[in-house]
């Protein structure tokens, strides 16, 4: 069907009241199961095609070439030489490259700033040739001169802060309050910078047809990257088509279109021939958004009871000049626990490091690190246990705006976790050794905001009586075509070898996309609401209504009449179904909550740390596929592991530039940093004000304070409290104890 | 990656006639080839060893006598090696991982380049790199690097966690060069970076490593500790391969080497005679304190002094409840 071809149906919906819960009310029993992915045969034998695997005739390669100053003008490319070499079809430097990825859901193109460079390692050229390495070598063997400015790159010392007005709130008397509490505590973390480390590089192939583009790449949200794309290129959307079916891993990287696809385009089009550039691993690093760094001051104050009574959660965070992105830190403290007398602060260091952009958790994945370890300072200072803490601090509304929470199961998850974890068994700070080991147990409340994005899809019942869902979604590795078959599966009565789901292609009906983890929950309504006006359709055709209408296994049943799907009249029947954001995301506080475990070993002489288990229980609504959404809470929970042990970008203090940009020297966890995790999905959770299919995002709760039970297990194991993370044995070393 | 020569050698004599026309040796190629695509290294000419039959493990002289082209896994998991030179096998296995080691060589491991990454990134003032440009790291994020034997022209640390195990177990290295053969002990092999720190090892041009010999089994324990920054594939912070003789709960006597700390895996004579006749906790604060009463942080890497000092305790205290 083409893009221009009206559905034979729409169901539209705007979110601004809860709705009926139909899927609870279907029989195909599909929704929820332990499905494999359907195209997950494919990718493990090397058949599913990623984007720099499309090979067109007379294919061309470009490399592009990095700034090796941080701040200044290219005054001039010595690029004769490159264009000498063998197999050298040009140089391509200014306009229309861009200097790095678009922000999130920008729309629009990301800052085109050559000759201007603004930070080391942003492109400046693209050398393209024949071949990759012919293109390498060129690349690398370019003379570029430099007006050089100085730059700053410490955000301490940055001499431009902005304090953005909104992220700014006074509430009460936050000094008299902390003056007048029982206990205190004032303590400042800090936490490194991270990359995305996605498995597949930044990768694009450009082909013009006709004056049309055709853009393969490794993208999150084609519906912004496609705008993003005709934007920087200066042409229009409709000219510009993007697949990406098949994506390796985003987690923020791929949210907007980065440098290799505007370079790969624009030099296709100026060469009349199709370019492929994909980043090297050093490029990924450097050219990429990463974590912005983050120093939080965290004052908490309570009464002899426990009871907060203030709050403040103060932080500085940096980013270039100029990009409207600010890791949003105290994003989750907002809601998470009461304290009448609250202060957020939130600084934005302007400087001239790589710029910072939405890594998985945006905001959380940070912040909960300080409030969860400070949340833990607390307890320790007041004697209560750290549970009964958290518990005693939840409110009944939102303590800013007295909202009502939806669905919120942080106390379930806190106390279920506690009795499966065993946490009855921990004792006060550096008692048990095992033998070189100091061990230790620890517990952060997880949080994470939920938002639905508007979405759109379309359902066609096919002659043969299967459902085609296509969307522009895409699956960066999480599982959605598995879900989205899952749900028309669910709702049209249809196994899901009887449902085809087409994503990742711009053409098609324009989703939330990936990212905040609101796609399967997006576009998973918009599916949802195609499937019930099919179902509506259906009931109409056997004169029942909908909800007599039972769908199960390809036939209908309903009033004394039992049909095949496939023997109805009118098919193949088109149906559209298109969700917004409404009142619900005003009028109540929506959130995925959790709980994190940890058990951890210290060494009692090198300070080495190894997490021994870990737990993870998440109450998230209904839970759309527990296979996938497990994996997520694992590679989230294994990635709270990185961020509370090994994951650190390094900046080099004079220059900005990154100093481990490759996968040896920037440590993500490996095997053997990654014990028995448990993933645990409360099974019986909705939330109804969240969307009309009641399910919440999953992929970021997940590491949402998981690295703070690290800490605090770090804690409780040897008595020494990280404040900076990643805890390397470094910065636990010297405080370490005397063995017993 | 610039374009170079290529030849294969049938023999070693053929090998050593192009290193002596300035051929870069090239066996398993896991660092090589990495460093040539980021122009990191850049030789004119490689010669391709992996034909010339170098790669036998066999007994010598009541030792053992390792062909330059064994893989680490090969010779990690040699009946000899893991009964006798258990602290080799160790070291070997803590270093990589399972496909690298599958590929990387024993005279490839012993020449590996440092990681320091100023040394990586051909922006980057290094004079290891580019004799005469600078050293980035001395102000830089230098984590990685040394805190002994160190030059202000370089602080850069060795990597190789196999070469500390020999160091410790006093092997020597075989070499065919322009003059015949000659057998350099690995104490004399490497050179610290002094003004010249793109001048790693004793080698000269015509030279090829054909052998790596251990002598007989050492009496005492063996046990090889590394510490960094994950559970596997990490670099080491600190290492120590120790093989110490005990009795009667006190030190006989003790050979230690140490990763991690130095521009060559270090070993001293002074280091081992503090050991005798302690207690292993003595012994190992007394080792710590011969081995660093020199040592010079440089910012980042200033942990490693105390990190050395708990990473001997914790060798020590392994090795003699190992034999207990």
């Amino acid at each position: 069907m083409s893009l221009d071809q009206s559905p034979d149906q729409t169901t539209e919906l705007t979110m601004d009241k809860a709705q009926p819960r139909l899927l609870d009310a279907m029989s195909q029993g599909l929704l929820g199961t332990r499905l494999s992915r359907p195209e997950g045969a494919l990718k493990v034998t090397g058949r599913a095609a990623y984007a720099a695997e499309h090979l067109p005739d007379n294919l061309a390669t470009g490399v592009l070439v990095r700034a090796t100053i941080t701040k200044g003008k290219v005054s001039h490319i010595d690029s004769d030489g490159a264009k000498a070499m063998k197999g050298v079809l040009a140089v391509f430097n200014g306009d229309p490259l861009v200097r790095n990825p678009a922000q999130g859901q920008a729309g629009e193109a990301p800052a085109q700033v050559l000759p201007e460079v603004h930070y080391f390692g942003q492109p400046i050229a693209l050398v393209v040739a024949s071949t990759f390495e012919q293109a390498r070598a060129a690349a690398q063997s370019m003379t570029v001169t430099y007006e050089e400015e100085d730059a700053e790159v410490e955000p301490a010392t940055a001499s431009t802060v902005d304090k953005p007005k909104k992220s700014q709130s006074d509430t009460g008397d936050l000094e008299g309050a902390l003056r007048d509490a029982a206990t205190a505590i004032d303590v400042t973390y800090a936490t490194a910078p991270h990359t995305s480390a996605a498995m597949e590089p930044h990768a694009s192939v450009a082909e013009w047809k006709d004056g049309r583009l055709t853009l393969h790449g490794s993208y999150q949200m084609l519906k912004h990257n496609l705008a993003e794309l005709a934007d920087a290129l200066d042409m229009s959307e409709d000219n510009v088509r993007i697949l990406a079916p098949y994506v390796g891993g985003g987690f923020g990287s791929k949210l907007g279109i980065a440098p290799e696809a505007v370079a790969a385009a624009h030099a296709a089009r100026e060469l009349k021939r199709p370019v492929r550039v994909v980043m090297g691993r050093d490029q990924v690093f450097q050219m990429t958004l990463r974590r912005s760094e983050t120093t939080q001051r965290i004052r908490l104050g309570c009464d002899a009871s426990g009871r907060m009574t203030a709050l403040a959660h103060e932080d500085r965070v940096s980013n270039l000049p100029g990009e409207a992105f600010s890791e949003p830190v105290a994003q989750g403290t907002h809601f998470l626990y009461g304290g009448e007398n609250r202060r957020f602060t939130h600084e934005v260091a302007r400087i001239h490091r790589p710029g910072t952009g939405s890594v998985r958790a945006p905001g959380e994945a940070v912040g909960m690190i300080a409030l969860e370890c400070a949340m833990d300072e607390l307890a320790e200072a007041t004697g209560i246990d750290p549970i009964e803490l958290r518990v005693m601090n939840m409110r009944e509304t939102t303590p800013a705006d007295g909202l009502p929470y939806s669905e919120r199961g942080l106390e379930r998850c806190l106390r279920e976790g506690a009795a499966r974890f065993g946490w009855d068994g921990r004792r006060p700070a550096a008692q048990r050794l095992d033998g070189d080991w100091w061990i230790g147990m620890g517990v952060a409340s997880a949080v994470r905001t939920n938002q639905m994005e508007e979405s759109v899809a379309r359902v066609t019942l096919q002659s043969d009586g299967t459902a085609l869902v296509e969307t522009d979604m895409t699956d960066i590795g999480t599982g959605s075509y598995a879900i989205l078959t899952q749900i028309a599966g669910e709702m049209l009565g249809l196994p899901a070898k009887k449902v085809r789901v087409r994503i990742g292609d711009s053409d098609l009906p324009k989703s939330s996309g990936s990212g905040g983890s609101f796609g399967a929950q997006s576009c998973g309504s918009a599916v949802f609401l195609a499937c019930k006006g099919l179902r509506e359709w259906i009931a109409d055709k056997l004169d029942v209504s909908p909800a007599d209408l039972t769908l199960r296994d390809g036939v209908a049943t309903g009033g004394n009449v039992q049909m095949s799907l496939a023997d109805f009249a009118g098919l193949p029947q088109t149906s559209e179904g298109h969700v917004k954001p409404g009142d619900t995301a005003d009028d109540f506080a929506i959130a995925g909550y959790g709980a994190h475990f940890a058990e951890v070993g210290v060494h009692a002489d090198t300070g080495e740390v190894r997490v021994r288990r870990m737990l993870g229980i998440f109450s998230i609504g209904r839970v759309l596929n527990r296979l996938t959404a497990e994996s997520q809470c694992h590679g989230a929970m294994i990635w709270g592991i990185g961020s509370a042990l090994t994951e650190e970008l390094m900046h080099d203090p004079r220059d900005g530039r990154i100093v481990n940009h490759n996968l040896a020297e920037y440590h993500v966890p490996v095997h053997l940093d990654v014990p028995q995790l448990d993933a645990i999905l409360l099974e019986d959770t909705r939330d109804d004000q969240a969307n009309p299919i009641q399910a919440k995002g999953i992929g970021e709760l997940g590491i949402s304070g998981a690295a703070a039970s690290i800490g605090n297990a770090v804690f409780n194991a040897c008595g020494v409290r990280v404040r900076d993370f990643p805890m390397t044995p470094d910065k636990i070393i010297a405080g370490l104890p005397d063995r017993p | 990656m610039k374009p170079f020569d290529y030849a294969r050698a049938g023999d070693v004599a053929e090998a050593s006639r192009h290193t002596a026309k300035g051929a870069t040796v090239i066996a398993g190629g896991t660092n090589l080839l990495d460093l040539m695509k980021l122009q990191v290294m850049t030789p004119s000419a490689l010669v391709d060893i992996t034909r010339t039959g170098l790669d036998g493990i066999e007994e010598s002289n009541g030792g053992l006598r390792i062909g330059t082209l064994v893989t680490n896994s090969d010779l990690a998991v040699h009946p000899i090696v893991r009964k006798s030179y258990p602290v080799l096998s160790r070291a070997l296995l803590s270093g990589a991982t399972g496909q690298l080691r599958n590929k990387a060589t024993t005279g490839g491991n012993l020449l590996q380049r440092t990681r320091c990454p100023y040394f990586y990134d051909t922006a980057a003032a290094c004079n290891k790199r580019e004799p005469g440009t600078g050293c980035a790291a001395l102000e830089g994020r230098n984590r990685v690097c040394g805190i002994l034997g160190t030059s202000p022209h370089c602080i850069a640390t060795h990597p190789s966690d196999m070469a500390v195990a020999m160091m410790a177990l006093g092997a020597q290295v075989e070499i065919e060069g322009l003059n015949g053969t000659r057998a350099v002990p690995l104490d004399d092999f490497y050179r610290l970076p002094g003004d010249t720190p793109h001048i790693e090892t004793c080698l000269e041009e015509g030279d090829v490593i054909t052998h790596v010999t251990l002598p007989a089994p050492p009496e005492g324990t063996q046990g090889y500790v590394k510490v960094r920054d994950r559970a596997s594939y990490a670099f080491a912070l600190v290492s120590v391969a120790a093989i110490v003789r005990f009795d009667g709960g006190r030190v006989v006597s003790g050979r230690l080497a140490f990763g991690g700390l130095a521009p060559r895996p270090w070993r001293t004579d002074a280091v081992d005679a503090v050991l005798e006749g302690k207690s292993p906790l003595d012994a190992a604060e007394a080792a710590a304190d011969a081995l660093l009463s020199e040592a010079e942080g440089h910012g980042d890497n200033d942990f490693k002094i105390l990190l050395a000092r708990r990473t001997l305790r914790r060798a020590m205290r392994e090795l003699s409840e190992s034999q207990a």
